[in-house]
């Protein structure tokens, strides 16, 4: 390509890379602004005017900290029970021959089809009638076993070969054993993609919460700050304070687990 | 297998059934059940989760002669419009721009296009809200440029709503699914390129005949992906427009019509009857988008 054109289209591709990060650079700061002038600067205020004064707030009398450590023990609860099932989901469907495996799998392949929406009202009576409302079993449980990421996990084991398991059922391994010293240990980049993935989706979910829980105890992060923004709608800062706490833990564990995320993204795309 | 001993075979045998044991059992409860339960509450009217009265089809025929549901219906496909319309030739177009293999920094650039699918729904809601309040800084740029109102919040204005909602999804997915078009691209055989070249193809006819029928199964993809997503669109316009459908309901979508007739008004059973419309709605959608391209196929 001539050099101009390329050019224009290495400047075009920066600004756009450059306005993508606006908002989150604007957030950063945001966060730290106090709430005289918020708006009379819209990014950048006199520097004499950013303060720790909105995490103080929402420390101090806001109890953010509890929300925080709400979605902590939430999320973290959801990725190891969902990892488990779906790694040993993954491993009966990659490498045990067994009757009614077909069906199986094609019944899995239906429920991915299932909009959540159609669930919404039949799940809410369910977890009411099993006096499951406004408690952490009544958002973890249902989504225990994710099909999808059986799926990835399946795609990952195959790559086992059968002779490496059956050296270890001659050793005296079971098939747990099997399962949990040999594939899981194997699949480490499936592990870390469907580790974020799992994250991401259990820390930022709203609806489900907002529909389970209750009592502002409980309350996970999304579910707070809305409630927040409800509550203190002018105090801009702290909210902004808030939402930079909640992005995050999701932005650190990406970085550590980017490689593997990207990678397991699109694997099932483009051979599909 | 080898049967030195005869139990391990017989464990083996057992052992995918116990490991697939916690999928069947939630699948029941959690998959099942709520499927044909939610089909028998879709003919009967509730109040919460303990009292219920039959209607037969009333659920429907109220639905489809409330002017909400048409609001909502119309939003919504207005919205997966511009998904597609807008949204897709943009993430195409950055990653065709990305796939050079000696463009400097192109993971970085990657990274930075990828990073807002990294904030939830919720709280991009959170953030683009104060964006668009009076004096924030998208409605400072707004004035500058087109003389719009400085003062009050741009999602007061109607109309602007829907472009707003367009405009976030826009800074939300475009990075994302280019990444999907990426990775297609680069696995589009180069050998391809070159044979195009010594037949003497121009760069366009080497992006009609080469790359994207390479692309073509991916593009189905994103296409059904995004379609499907757009018709599950809630907690975006809820949080951006504070807990509603937004001034003169321009931000009111369909799931935003079912969460609130089912859980504000608590009828679970009108909830559900909306649920199975938009089911039906975004399978036939998706059908034909793949029957599209399967004949699309055919002609080539």
């Amino acid at each position: 390509m001539a050099r101009l054109p390329r050019m224009v289209l290495y400047a075009a591709l920066l600004v756009f890379g450059a306005l993508t990060l606006v908002p989150l650079a604007w957030l950063l700061v945001a966060a730290f602004k106090s709430n005289e002038v918020f708006f009379s600067h819209p990014f950048f205020p006199p520097p004499e005017h950013l303060t720790a004064g909105n995490f103080r707030r929402l420390f101090g009398e806001l109890d953010f900290l509890r929300a925080m450590a709400n979605s902590l023990f939430v999320t973290g609860a959801t990725v190891l029970v969902q990892l488990f099932f779906a790694s040993l989901g993954g491993f009966a469907l990659a490498k045990y021959d067994f009757r009614g495996k077909r069906a199986a799998m094609v019944l899995m392949l239906a429920t991915m089809m299932i909009p959540p929406q159609v669930l919404l009202a039949p799940m809410y009576e369910l977890v009411t009638h099993m006096r499951l409302t406004d408690s952490y079993l009544g958002l973890i449980v249902p989504g225990m076993v994710s099909v999808f990421g059986m799926f990835l996990y399946r795609q990952a084991m195959m790559q086992i070969p059968d002779e490496m398991l059956q050296a270890g059922r001659i050793d005296g391994c079971s098939e747990f054993g099997l399962y949990w010293h040999l594939a899981l240990p194997v699949s480490r980049p499936i592990t870390g993609a469907f580790c974020l993935l799992s994250f991401m989706g259990t820390w930022n979910s709203f609806l489900w919460p907002q529909i389970v829980l209750q009592s502002d105890s409980r309350f996970t992060l999304p579910i707070a700050l809305n409630q927040m923004v409800g509550l203190y709608r002018q105090d801009y800062g702290v909210l902004m304070a808030g939402t930079l706490l909640a992005v995050l833990p999701v932005v650190v564990l990406f970085f550590l687990l980017q490689r593997e995320f990207l990678a397991g993204l699109t694997a099932g795309a483009v051979k599909g | 297998m080898t049967g030195g001993s005869t139990s391990s075979p017989r464990r083996a045998a057992r052992a995918p059934y116990v490991f697939l044991t916690p999928f069947f059992v939630t699948f029941l409860v959690f998959g099942l059940y709520p499927i044909i339960r939610s089909i028998v509450l879709s003919f009967f009217i509730t109040y919460g989760p303990r009292s219920q009265t039959f209607v037969g089809l009333g659920n429907f025929a109220f639905m489809l002669g409330d002017p909400d549901f048409w609001i909502a219906v119309r939003n919504t496909a207005v919205f997966a419009a511009a998904s597609l319309l807008i949204q897709l030739p943009l993430s195409l177009a950055l990653a065709l721009a990305l796939n050079r293999r000696r463009l400097a920094g192109r993971g970085t650039l990657r990274l930075a296009y990828f990073s807002p699918r990294l904030v939830g729904m919720v709280f991009v809601g959170v953030i683009f809200r104060l964006l668009f309040e009076g004096r924030g800084l998208l409605t400072t740029v707004s004035h500058a440029l087109f003389g719009t109102d400085l003062n009050s919040s741009m999602l007061d204005s109607p109309s602007f709503v829907m472009p707003a909602l367009v405009l976030t999804s826009l800074w939300l997915y475009v990075g994302f699914n280019m990444i999907y078009f990426l990775a297609a691209l680069q696995a589009v055989d180069e050998t391809l390129y070159e044979a195009a070249l010594v037949d003497g193809a121009n760069a366009w006819q080497r992006f009609l005949h080469v790359t994207l029928p390479g692309i073509k199964h991916v593009t189905v993809f994103v296409v059904v992906l995004s379609t499907i997503g757009s018709f599950q669109l809630f907690e975006l316009p809820y949080l951006l427009l504070g807990n509603g459908p937004g001034a003169g309901k321009a931000g009111l979508t369909v799931v935003m019509y079912l969460y609130q007739s089912g859980f504000i008004s608590g009828d679970l059973g009108f909830a559900s009857a909306i649920g199975w419309t938009l089911v039906a709605a975004v399978m036939v959608l998706a059908l034909v988008q793949m029957r599209l391209s399967g004949t699309l196929r055919k002609e080539a």
